[in-house]
């Protein structure tokens, strides 16, 4: 590897103390592991929500004693009422977009995997970036403090439309303290990914290694800078809102609330603010938030698909512009969500053009995946098997959109499980499926072991088939009329015809979240016992396979690389191997 | 290969469960309804058709380029014609899909209400529909916050002492006349609804502070059931309503029994 | 190696930590636990001259006409009742008697404690409505609410000084079973599926309240000798106090008149 002897501004010392080292840590790589262990413990906590939500839609009124126990008020004598189900859908909705979807892509991988890419020894502020994770994990612990608290969670949505999260307790459980603690706990994530995103921002600008151009950049890179810009355009607007709706709350003013509401016989005393106004903030910030949430898992998908199929990623430059595109145009999408809020219906229009506008880098990027695989030379690994199974949720979870970005199909279809449907395939599973491949891929550079490919391969084969099962029929669910958010099925004729299908959809839920014990317990297992992982397992071009797994404290022993070609050099005809790194200097490969 | 077969497999089953129809769409029942299933199905068609070929090709791929002794991965960059040549097909056939679709938008929301449209207000409140007809005046009279009493029978809180509230009528359900455009004004006393009604493929938002109208016509009598759409507490799942769709002389005889009191 | 574990430990424990920790500190004891205020340390009043008040609450306006209840939306209210079912708010029985009048000892008894009643006081929602309309509890007594219907209701007290709760109970489904820890006269439940439903509950330290029935008439029993206001509420007519004084063994008469 060549390398650089450098003096660079942000090289910090080892810390000794094994605070400094392992909690308060300024070592992108340390708080990259503890962003990832905080999404795992969200994500355990947001699918074992969902199995409860399954549970209440498919098999209402069962008696689960435990449940008693635990939540004497929201499941008495073990039974689910529907404020409880309502309160457990708002927090599986929350847990996953902020805390499992926001944090792994960016917080994890990115920030462990971003600095060592480019060929940096660390983020560009390794002070913000600890506090940014710790603001973070103060976000997640008052949230989850929302479970416990009188009236318990709240039970407006994760979107939290007022004036029903705006009104307090009048309008329902959980809208009192549990619905102040969720406001909170995202203006604090807020605060946090604004942190988060400056740094990644600087350091991919600032700290990039000598050669590595902006159009030689590995595409995981451009996937968590582009989100990052996102996030910073983003978060900010949330938070305002977020902001507003604590003052509507607790200060009397009427941002969100209009005048002469009677809410359960009562006179509500505000006047003047406009529900729809959240709903533009809250937009605002959503629709780019889906970008947040795949953007880094389309950088990651590209990066696997090219090391196992062994072919340079097809169309780099259509790649990375179509993320620059797809994170621009998301800017201007919003309004899609609010078809039928009451805005002018002469916006619905505009806003379905720019919609269909996303639509044409998605395909580019499908597009160009397929390409990549074409005549390679395809391993699969397990790795390799979710980034295939990304692809195919991709497009499954994608096409469903064109639907919904028409106002007029959008009449039928909004609100319904169809919606449903289409973001859980690709805003929920294809973006997990990027975090599945990303850890099957990085894992042995991050601890230094391998993850049991075996075991890998069980868990992707239930939770691939399974999340088909889950999400496909929700298509049909919404075509037969089935709006969500319904507790149960039970109050309405038509919903009738749809409940084997809802059982059906519980049935294969309960099998995919069991399986998720396989990867847990695969992840644990390796972390003390796994096989002990070399340097470049998969014998792949990118910095981060030339250095010790897992890498020294500041990445590069003080000796930074050099780079001297493009990301994907696979099969590169009259190379000694069938992979040049991007820091040879020799185009035939050879590291000496 | 079993990846490949897995993927075929699962486009095969999707497939089967859009083109079977076997949880599906009511039977329409409003003038616009027709135009927006066909747009639906349309889209379908062309959805389904880049669906089932970027599954099948990426099933293909991996079946077919699959590592193996002797197999060399063929060393390219891309291709800028082909990627100009799924630019420019992916915009034309998206844009050429949703763009003619916005007529049906436009016939919905931007055209003219008629006049002989009959007006009905619908208000939404936890957990409750409440449906007012104008009366023979054809005029709503006027509602005071202060006036409501769901418990005394005056859920609206319409002031008796404007003469035009006289002969309004407040009722949990609505009937509606068989061919005769339909103007709702919704709006909400307290957190947003939706009203929705599956056999009209009629949506719309109930947003407290608006007064939104939308509009249609019935084209088959029956009777469906109106569910709100949009999460508005723990009984959410519960606020239904129904719509009676009736011939000009049933809907005249049924609101003149509604106005016993 | 060593490091992984570390943080994998340190991590795992510390968001546990923080999420069970931090909410159960968040945790307030609910209200209907809290510590009874300190009426338990005041002795018992003295029942063996133990008087009553008695007597009719009567309404000399002209009879409002009750409004019509639409009950349509819900087949299954529907179907329990036939003919038109009107509104509650006023009920006149014969000779102008004011039915459901909540009447009780509103000052009087302040250096009495009572005991809390094992029994409780039921609420039941039968054809869509509450039965009774209005009812009496002691602070601290148990409220058991019924569902005889076989429609799903939600419970809806709306106190000012009490805590608010908001529950849903399914067709004939069990019993809620709650309590209120302090006196409030009186507390409007509404259920929001069928918004007509509502019952009020008085809420009060001691056991000397009263009900007006048909003939509107109210007997309060066992009350010591002492000098009392007494005071009747009614939902739409506000309320009427008046002073009496209870010799020993005295049944005393009392009468209320409400005009509209």
């Amino acid at each position: 590897m060549a390398e650089e002897v450098q003096t660079h501004a942000a090289h910090h010392e080892a810390p000794s103390g094994w605070v400094r080292k392992y909690v308060f840590s300024t070592d992108h790589k340390v708080i990259g592991i503890q962003y990832y262990m905080l999404a795992l413990f969200s994500v355990l906590v947001g699918v074992g929500l969902s199995v409860l939500i399954r549970l209440n839609l498919a098999w209402p009124g069962t008696e689960i004693s435990i449940l008693g126990t635990l939540f004497p008020e929201g499941a008495p004598g073990g039974i689910m009422t529907p404020e409880f189900y309502l309160a457990m859908l708002t927090m599986h909705g929350t847990i996953m977009v902020f805390f499992v979807l926001t944090t792994a892509p960016q917080g994890g991988f990115g920030n462990y995997f971003l600095p060592i890419q480019i060929g940096a020894d660390d983020m560009a502020f390794p002070i913000l970036n600890m506090l940014s994770f710790w603001v973070t994990f103060l976000a997640l612990a008052v949230i989850m403090a929302a479970f416990f608290v009188e009236g318990g969670a709240p039970i407006s949505g994760w979107t939290a439309y007022p004036p029903l999260s705006a009104l307090g307790e009048i309008a329902g459980p959980g809208l009192g303290t549990g619905q102040s603690l969720w406001v909170v706990s995202i203006a604090l994530f807020c605060v946090a990914s604004l942190l988060g995103a400056l740094n990644f921002i600087t350091t991919t600008i600032d700290m990039r290694a000598k050669g590595l151009t902006m159009m030689r950049l590995p595409l995981t890179v451009w996937g968590w800078f582009v989100t990052a810009i996102l996030g910073l355009l983003a978060f900010g607007v949330l938070l305002s809102a977020g902001v507003l709706l604590l003052l509507d709350r607790w200060a009397g003013t009427s941002f969100f609330i209009p005048g002469g509401l009677v809410v359960s016989d009562q006179a509500i005393d505000h006047t003047g603010g406009s529900p729809l106004l959240w709903q533009h903030l809250f937009w605002f910030f959503g629709h780019p938030e889906v970008y947040i949430a795949i953007l880094p898992g389309m950088g990651a998908v590209s990066h696997i698909l090219a090391t196992f199929a062994r072919k340079p990623v097809f169309g780099y430059n259509a790649m990375a512009f179509a993320i620059i595109a797809i994170g621009a145009v998301s800017f201007i999408v919003w309004g899609h969500h609010m078809f039928l809020s009451g805005m002018s219906p002469y916006t619905a229009i505009v806003f379905s053009l720019t919609t269909t506008a996303v639509a044409v880098p998605s395909a580019i990027k499908t597009f160009n995946w397929l390409g990549t695989l074409w005549g390679g030379r395809i391993q699969l690994t397990t790795a390799m098997l979710y980034a295939l199974g990304f692809v195919s949720l991709f497009v499954s979870g994608g096409v469903t959109g064109l639907f919904l970005n028409q106002p007029a199909v959008d009449v039928y279809l909004h609100d319904t499980y169809f919606v449903v449907g289409h973001f859980h395939m690709i805003m929920g599973v294809a973006a997990i499926f990027g975090i599945f491949a990303a850890t099957y891929y990085w894992f042995s550079k991050m601890f230094g072991r391998h993850l049991n490919e075996f075991w890998g391969k069980v868990h992707f084969w239930i939770t691939f088939v399974g999340v088909y099962c889950i999400f496909m029929p929700m298509h049909n669910l919404g075509i037969g009329g089935q709006p969500r958010r319904y507790a149960e099925l039970t109050a309405f004729d038509f919903l009738q015809p749809l409940v084997s299908l809802q059982q059906f959809i519980s049935i294969a839920a309960f099998i995919t979240a069991a399986a998720q014990i396989i990867f847990v317990a695969n992840f644990v297992y390796s972390l003390f016992k796994g096989r002990v992982a070399e340097m470049n397992p998969w014998r792949a071009t990118t910095i981060e396979w030339e250095v010790p797994s897992p890498p020294p404290h500041d990445n590069f022993g003080g000796k930074f690389p050099v780079v001297y070609r493009g990301p994907y050099e696979y099969s590169v005809p009259g190379a000694e191997e069938d992979f040049v790194p991007q820091t040879a200097p020799d185009a035939r490969g050879s590291t000496g | 290969m079993i990846l490949a077969v897995t993927i075929w497999l699962i486009t095969i089953v999707s497939t089967v469960l859009m083109v079977g129809k076997y949880w599906w769409f009511p039977e329409v029942a409003s003038a616009h309804g027709g135009d927006l299933d066909r747009q639906f199905m349309l889209t379908l068609v062309v959805t389904g058709v880049v669906f089932i070929l970027a599954q099948v090709g990426l099933g293909y791929a991996v079946a077919r380029y699959r590592d193996g002794a002797g197999k060399v991965a063929n060393y390219t960059h891309g291709s800028e014609k082909l990627e100009v040549i799924w630019t420019v097909a992916t915009t034309v056939v998206f844009f050429a899909m949703v763009i003619p679709g916005q007529s049906i938008w436009a016939d919905l929301y931007l055209a003219e209400t008629p006049e002989d449209a009959l007006r009905i207000e619908v208000t939404g409140q936890q957990f409750a529909w409440n449906i007012r007809y104008p009366g023979p005046d054809g005029e709503f009279g006027r509602l005071a916050p202060d006036l409501i009493d769901d418990e005394g029978g005056n859920p609206l809180g319409l002031d008796l002492s404007d003469t035009a509230a006289q002969d309004d009528l407040v009722l949990p359900i609505m009937a509606i006349p068989l061919g005769k455009p339909i103007e709702l004004l919704l709006r909400s006393k307290d957190v947003t609804h939706a009203f929705s009604v599956r056999e009209l493929r009629v949506k719309q938002d109930l947003v407290p502070g608006l007064l939104i109208p939308i509009q249609f016509t019935a084209t088959r009598t029956g009777r469906f059931e109106i569910a709100c759409a949009e999460l508005c507490g723990l009984q959410h799942y519960n606020m239904r309503s129904f719509l009676e769709v009736l011939s000009e002389a049933d809907f005249a005889q049924w609101l003149k029994d509604q106005a016993e009191e | 190696m060593e490091r992984a574990k570390f943080i994998f430990a340190l991590v795992m424990a510390g968001v546990l930590v923080a999420s069970c920790g931090g909410g159960g500190g968040d945790a307030e004891p609910a209200a209907d636990e809290a510590p009874a205020p300190a009426a338990d340390a005041k002795p018992a009043p003295d029942l063996s001259q133990a008087g009553s008040v008695a007597g009719k609450v009567s309404f000399g306006g002209t009879t409002p006409k009750n409004a019509r209840i639409r009950m349509d939306a819900d087949p299954v209210c529907v179907k329990e009742h036939s003919g038109i079912v009107r509104s509650q708010d006023v009920l006149i029985g014969d000779d102008g008697a004011l039915i459901n009048t909540f009447v009780w000892v509103k000052s009087g008894l302040e250096q009495y404690g009572f005991d809390t009643p094992a029994e409780p006081v039921t609420l039941d929602q039968k054809g869509c409505i509450y039965t009774p309309h209005v009812l009496g509890i002691q602070t601290r007594q148990k409220l058991q609410v019924l569902n005889s219907d076989g429609t799903t209701h939600n419970v809806h007290p709306l106190p000012r000084n009490n805590r608010e709760w908001n529950q849903s109970q399914r067709a004939k489904g069990k019993p809620l079973v709650r309590s209120f820890p302090r006196a409030e006269i009186m507390i409007p439940v509404k259920c929001n599926v069928h918004p007509w439903m509502k019952a009020y509950i008085g809420v009060v330290p001691h056991p000397y309240y009263a009900v007006t029935g048909t003939d509107g008439a109210f007997s309060i029993e066992n009350l010591p000798p002492g000098d009392y206001v007494i005071e009747a509420w009614h939902e739409k007519f506000g309320v009427q106090e008046q002073q009496v004084t209870v010799q020993a063994s005295e049944a005393k008469e009392v009468s209320f008149e409400f005009s509209g």
